[in-house]
């Protein structure tokens, strides 16, 4: 194992061990994520995905193991989802979540990377370089168009794209994106996985998806959880015709 | 629209007409009781001007309701010890002031301590003698008991209906407590027969018109603070932590902080509605503490609309002019029937109050008009599609 301390990983986990009333979501899950890679995670139902994703954002304590952020610089296990969103990790939920009662405006704005603390929030004025800054970020997620809507009017990929904008307005250095393109059309999926590979430029990405086709697309190293372990790690040509993915997820 | 000056974002129409109608009547109310004569049809009665100053009182409670429910999603059924307690700092207060013109004469001790035979004032009634002071304690005392118990529950993530239930139990606790004589707050009997309030005489009527004027001055300016809250960036995080709380937690909010402070804002104002409260109506007893008491005011929240700020104190006044109207007839030992059936008629037929319902109506008109205009248009160039 790697010493944490001289670690170039920007996300390290070792040995991570969370378990729920007896069952096992994760057992002794170790891997790393070097700065500006993009990372896809696979693997059936029950296989731990989103638990990772929890123990990393700071929502699940892990029962055992290390979770380290920036070159070991941050010990995850130990910060609450506050302190770890400030570190600059942003978190896309697996069911869109934004705020529906907002315009698509207001949500980036309650995203951009400013003071978070109550007094800031309760003087604060818009400038207009935030206001372009919103514009550049709708930009990418192309959603322009649509600054002033009610965000709960949106489509359902709509949403999917604010979430991932709202991400980005964060300015974070590392994305976890559970899921972007579950219940979206074949243009959507592409769309978006075009949009991934754009933020991937100059953010480090993880993403969980089950879409083969859109991992596929994605060309990234793809990382296979079953049972709170990885079982394989490589490309996707690696790992599709690995037998034991195969068995326990792809099917025959 | 973001960057309009700070004041229009304060005052959108319905604010500037909840403005105006609640400044008509503090000018209205005090001039036809005190200038015209009692025999005129104009004439208002000295009764009214005293359940007007109540009514206004209790719109101040359901606003505080309304920013910590309607804003932010947090359903306290305790708020009336908020509201309770800042009554009993001013009864403090108005009790130090009767002096010895008491039934026992005592100049420093009130009748109740007399009566239980206690040689020296308690500890904790030093210094309400001073107005000043009594009015700190208005604020002080409600907000740090929502501030220690906002502290314990939103530090432990306690929401929804657990919450509800604690704060229930706060308000129970506290009236089980307040009843105890050795409470030292008179016990079952209160705090009453007050006479003077800054040397005025509490019956009269240009103190009773004086309080009904500074309790609308009051409910104005806290309405102000809360649009000024709800309007600003600071309100927009509120309602995401309503809408998606972990959502706002990822993106890095201190939830917690947030729901702290407008909880204590909220009982800080609930604190100043009981001290108005309580010379207006000449007394205040652990019956203030009563959970079903905070769980009406809850209920006028819901029924002139929550999330709206005017349509709580709108409730507040409908629902108890409905109360007064019903309980003074014939129908009076049906009211609590009435009052549970309009709680469920809101919250079956009209979910969003009465404020909420007119605010969607009027939504839907515009997108009508909208819609209409796009048809026309087309209409009236046929030459074009072809």
């Amino acid at each position: 194992m790697m010493d944490k301390q001289t670690t170039s990983a920007l996300l390290y986990l070792d040995g991570i061990s969370v378990s729920f009333d007896g069952f096992k979501a994760l057992n002794e899950l170790s891997f790393i994520v070097e700065p500006g890679e993009m990372r896809a995670i696979i693997g059936p139902n029950g296989a731990g995905k989103t638990t990772m994703m929890d123990v990393i954002s700071g929502k699940t304590r892990p029962d055992e193991g290390d979770v380290f952020f920036e070159e070991g610089k941050h010990d995850l296990s130990k910060l609450d989802e506050t302190e770890i969103a400030m570190l600059g990790i942003g978190r896309k939920f697996q069911k869109p979540t934004v705020f529906e009662m907002h315009t698509v405006e207001d949500n980036l704005q309650l995203s951009l990377r400013n003071d978070r603390s109550v007094r800031a929030t309760l003087f604060w004025q818009s400038s207009a370089e935030q206001e372009k800054r919103i514009d550049d970020v709708l930009d990418i997620v192309r959603l322009r168009p649509l600054r002033q809507r009610i965000a709960g009017s949106l489509s359902h990929g709509q949403k999917q794209w604010l979430e991932i904008a709202m991400l980005l307005a964060q300015d974070p250095k590392l994305l976890l994106v559970d899921e972007p393109v579950a219940g979206m059309t074949d243009v959507e999926t592409m769309q978006t996985a075009e949009l991934l590979r754009e933020i991937n430029k100059t953010k480090t990405v993880v993403v969980v998806e089950h879409d083969m086709a859109f991992v596929r697309e994605l060309g990234v190293k793809v990382t296979c959880l079953h049972e709170g372990s990885v079982l394989a790690e490589g490309t996707i040509d690696d790992v599709s015709t690995n037998d034991r993915v195969v068995e326990v997820y792809l099917g025959r | 629209m973001m960057s309009a000056h700070p004041l229009l974002r304060l005052l959108d129409r319905g604010s500037t007409l909840f403005l105006v109608l609640l400044g008509a009547f503090a000018i209205a109310i005090p001039v036809l009781n005190l200038l015209v004569p009692a025999g005129s049809a104009l004439h208002v009665s000295t009764y009214f001007v005293a359940l007007f100053g109540k009514y206004v009182c209790y719109g101040l409670l359901a606003l505080s309701i309304d920013l910590i429910w309607g804003y932010v999603g947090i359903l306290s059924l305790g708020h009336g010890a908020f509201f309770a307690l800042g009554g009993y700092a001013m009864g403090m207060y108005l009790m130090r002031q009767i002096g010895d013109r008491g039934v026992y004469a005592n100049p420093i001790l009130p009748d109740f301590m007399v009566f239980l035979n206690w040689s020296e004032l308690p500890i904790f009634w030093y210094g309400f003698n001073n107005f000043a002071y009594a009015m700190l304690m208005v604020l002080l005392v409600p907000g740090l008991l929502a501030f220690v118990f906002g502290w314990f529950a939103f530090r432990s993530r306690v929401t929804g209906v657990y919450l509800s239930i604690i704060t229930q139990a706060m308000t129970y606790a506290l009236l089980l407590g307040f009843f105890r004589n050795n409470f030292g707050f008179g016990g079952n009997n209160g705090l009453t027969d007050f006479k003077d309030i800054l040397g005025f005489n509490v019956q009269a009527d240009g103190t009773r018109n004086a309080l009904l004027v500074i309790s609308c001055l009051m409910l104005a300016i806290c309405f102000l603070l809360c649009r000024a809250i709800v309007t600003s960036k600071f309100g927009k995080v509120l309602i995401g932590i309503r809408d998606a709380e972990s959502r706002t937690r990822f993106l890095g909010y201190r939830v917690e902080a947030y729901k702290l402070f407008v909880f204590t804002v909220s009982a800080c104002m609930a604190g100043v509605a009981g001290a108005l409260y309580v010379p207006q109506v000449g007394i205040i007893n652990p019956g203030e503490f009563a959970p079903a008491n905070s769980i009406e005011a809850v209920i006028w929240v819901a029924v002139g609309g929550r999330g709206t700020l005017t349509g709580a104190v709108l409730g507040a006044f409908v629902v108890n002019y409905a109360k007064t109207f019903f309980t003074s007839g014939f129908l009076a030992p049906y009211w609590l029937f009435m009052l549970g059936g309009l709680f469920i008629g809101t919250t079956l037929f009209m979910p969003r109050g009465i404020i909420g319902t007119y605010n969607n109506w009027r939504a839907n008109q515009a997108e009508k008009k909208a819609a209409a205009k796009d048809n026309v248009v087309p209409a009236a160039s046929p030459h074009a599609a072809e």
